[in-house]
């Protein structure tokens, strides 16, 4: 494992590398016991379990390879960064550490107990100094999603330089319009901290990249969650890739991920099925998914069904569109048509939100799946009280929908293994009886 | 024979049935250490055609004996229809979770809610009570009917309630009445999951698990919902039987 092997450069950024190492222990252990222990994996995983070993040692010396050529290094939590314009400017964009339980103890001393994990777990990786990710980071990126993200970045900006983005909660022409100067202004942001001007091509190369990547990560949803009787990859290793799309260099990325779907494609044409037929089908939806935060595809996948898609901000709502550049002539233009991609998000921070709604059901059939979690991340109240909405418009289609809200901690593993169990049996019951019935 | 093991946070259920559905063993064990030991040697001068687990220590059994397992929600509903097959909804309260199931006409269950990772609304906040009141869970269960006044518990959480109880007990409130608040903490809790599946006024309602032998409960409970709830003669064993009833029903 390289973290042994970038001790001083770990060091020389802040990181405490003894608690550090013993964290990054940790989440390997738990990766190789879920993950590497799956029967069938497709080859092409030996790169993104490659990746999982380096992921603080050889991607952090990578970044700060760039940083001292004063290209910019951006950490963020959320997928309202206009990451074409880091990238154009030959810097990283990665999402920070927030997935993991232990710095949560950390992170009240500061932070109220009742605001969601993701943020305390953040928090807590800040002030351990245990995230390499924000060691690195020039400045770490926040937005107004929710509450409490907003009023945290108050508190962060004292242990670390922050660039709030004030995204909209209203999708009125007014709002995006200020949604637009808020980009122009993170571009200025941007040549501020690289000390450089960053042209119009740049820009675009950037969008390209970022596309680029977006279309590969559609393939592979796509190879994954399309076809009926063939899961050539399991959930697990796909939500995995989602989750490495936040770390990972964009380019080397998309070349992996579609050399990956190059293998299933074949698969999918040997019916090579990593579970069996009639294996029923789950599409997972709500709050992201940070590593290592495995707990329900492993509680899914270890009760007798699959995960085929997460519609949550790490999955489907981060790739679904792209960046149109056709015919673009100078900067503004440029940004309004970023504002008009980041404006398709149909993130839970507004209202209304309907979009969001169809999409999912769209999917669903698309898919073909056999039922729907919600996942919530408790006191994550946007997604929390939309998924009444959202479980309400389910019910209308007879699509079977279970609500879990939980946390990073352990100690519901086994409740929640009984509800999905309990779900599964519902949800194979009621195609047993269609069946009966239909005969 | 055929056995349904249901092993709960709190006690180990276990169920013969004979061919023809008829009970003829069952048993109410505290659930310890090395529980599925315990369960192998109770069955180990009987004759055990199949053997079906269910509840929180289910994998643990499917583990060491081999045993298929089923859900608790599972093992419920179909418990409850063996006794009631009228019955539309479930209410299931045991130690550490409580569950409402929604039944389908044929047996089958058509949707469920569960408590989250949380004590309060479970058996678990009673017992609680009851130790900090010096109460065992027969008079604690009972004296609720002597009560005078309304005391609300209004704390989300078992660990807050528990301090909310010491602090009726600091103003010398009645035990009647600390029982009372208790119960009908619990009870709301209770009747807002279920009052999502129960739509028809007369829709038959049975009420299971150990929280069911709580008759104050069971009042309580009849008043949330303005209506009869039926408590089959041992609600606790009704996952156990669930178990039994569905390793039968595979072999025949």
């Amino acid at each position: 494992m390289g973290v042994e092997l970038h001790k001083d450069l770990l060091s020389s950024i802040g990181v405490d590398v003894e608690r550090h190492a013993k964290m990054m222990g940790m989440g390997l252990a738990g990766y190789q016991a879920g993950f590497m222990s799956q029967s069938n994996r497709p080859k092409a995983m030996a790169y993104f379990d490659w990746f999982m070993s380096e992921i603080q040692a050889e991607r952090i010396a990578e970044i700060n390879a760039l940083k001292a050529q004063k290209k910019p290094a951006v950490g963020t939590f959320c997928i309202f960064v206009p990451e074409e314009i880091v990238v154009g400017a030959g810097g990283a964009c990665f999402g920070l550490c927030g997935g993991a339980n232990p710095p949560i103890a950390d992170a009240e001393t500061e932070l109220p107990r009742n605001i969601c994990p993701l943020i305390k777990s953040a928090y807590g990786f800040k002030l351990q100094h245990t995230c390499a990710y924000t060691q690195s980071a020039d400045f770490i990126y926040g937005e107004t999603t929710c509450e409490a993200k907003k009023k945290t970045w108050e508190l962060l900006g004292k242990h670390h330089p922050v660039h709030v983005m004030n995204i909209p909660h209203m999708k009125r022409e007014r709002d995006l319009k200020m949604w637009q100067e808020e980009i122009k202004e993170f571009k200025k942001h941007i040549e501020e901290v690289s000390e450089q001007k960053l042209s119009l091509a740049e820009m675009l190369d950037g969008v390209r990249l970022i596309n680029a990547k977006r279309d590969a990560m559609k393939r592979l949803d796509t190879l994954r969650g399309m076809h009926q009787d063939i899961m050539p990859i399991s959930g697990k290793d796909a939500l995995f890739i989602s989750q490495m799309s936040f770390l990972d260099d964009p380019k080397r990325f998309t070349a992996k991920v579609n050399e990956l779907c190059d293998e299933l494609d074949v698969r999918i044409k040997n019916k090579v099925s990593v579970f069996p037929k009639n294996t029923p089908r789950i599409m997972v939806l709500g709050t992201p998914i940070a590593p290592p935060n495995w707990k329900l595809h492993t509680a899914v996948e270890g009760s007798g069904a699959c995960i085929i898609n997460e519609e949550g901000c790490i999955g489907h709502r981060y790739f679904k569109d792209n960046v149109d550049i056709e015919g673009v002539k100078d900067e503004d233009e440029l940004y309004e048509r970023l504002m008009k991609r980041y404006s398709k998000i149909d993130c839970a921070c507004f209202t209304p939100n309907t979009g969001r709604t169809d999409k999912i059901i769209q999917m669903y059939k698309d898919r073909k799946a056999d039922g729907v979690i919600y996942y919530t991340l408790s006191f994550c109240h946007t997604y929390n009280v939309e998924s009444h909405l959202v479980t309400e418009a389910l019910a209308k289609e007879g699509i079977p929908c279970l609500v879990i809200e939980s946390d990073y901690s352990p100690e519901d593993a086994g409740q929640i293994k009984t509800r999905v169990e309990a779900f599964l049996e519902s949800i194979t019951f009621k195609q047993k009886a269609e069946a009966f019935a239909n005969k | 024979m055929f056995w349904g093991v249901d092993i709960g946070s709190t006690y180990t259920k276990i169920i013969g049935i004979g061919r023809e559905k008829e009970i003829t063993h069952h048993a109410v064990i505290p659930t310890i250490f090395n529980q599925d030991v315990i369960v192998g040697e109770y069955l180990a001068d009987k004759e055990v055609k199949m053997l079906v687990a269910t509840g929180y220590g289910r994998h643990m059994l499917g583990d060491s004996h081999g045993a298929p397992v089923i859900s608790e929600i599972k093992a419920h509903a179909k418990g409850a229809y063996f006794f009631h097959n009228e019955v539309k909804t479930v209410i299931d309260l045991g130690g550490q979770d409580s569950k409402v199931i929604k039944m389908g006409d044929d047996g089958g269950f058509t949707d469920f809610r569960m408590n989250d990772k949380c004590a309060a609304g479970t058996g678990k906040f009673l017992e609680i009570a009851a130790n900090r009141l010096g109460l065992d869970m027969q008079t604690f269960a009972n004296v609720g009917f002597d009560a005078d006044k309304e005391l609300t518990i209004s704390s989300m959480c078992a660990v807050f309630a528990e301090s909310e109880v010491i602090s009726l007990i600091a103003k010398k409130e009645s035990l009647a009445n600390i029982c009372w608040g208790v119960h009908e903490s619990i009870a709301s809790r209770l009747a807002s999951m279920a009052k999502k599946f129960v739509l028809n006024p007369n829709d038959c309602i049975v009420f299971t698990g150990g929280g069911a032998l709580n008759p104050f409960l069971h009042h309580m409970l009849e008043l949330k919902l303005e209506r009869k709830i039926l408590v089959p003669e041992h609600p606790q064993l009704m996952g156990a039987v669930g178990a039994a009833l569905s390793g039968l029903e595979v072999l025949q």
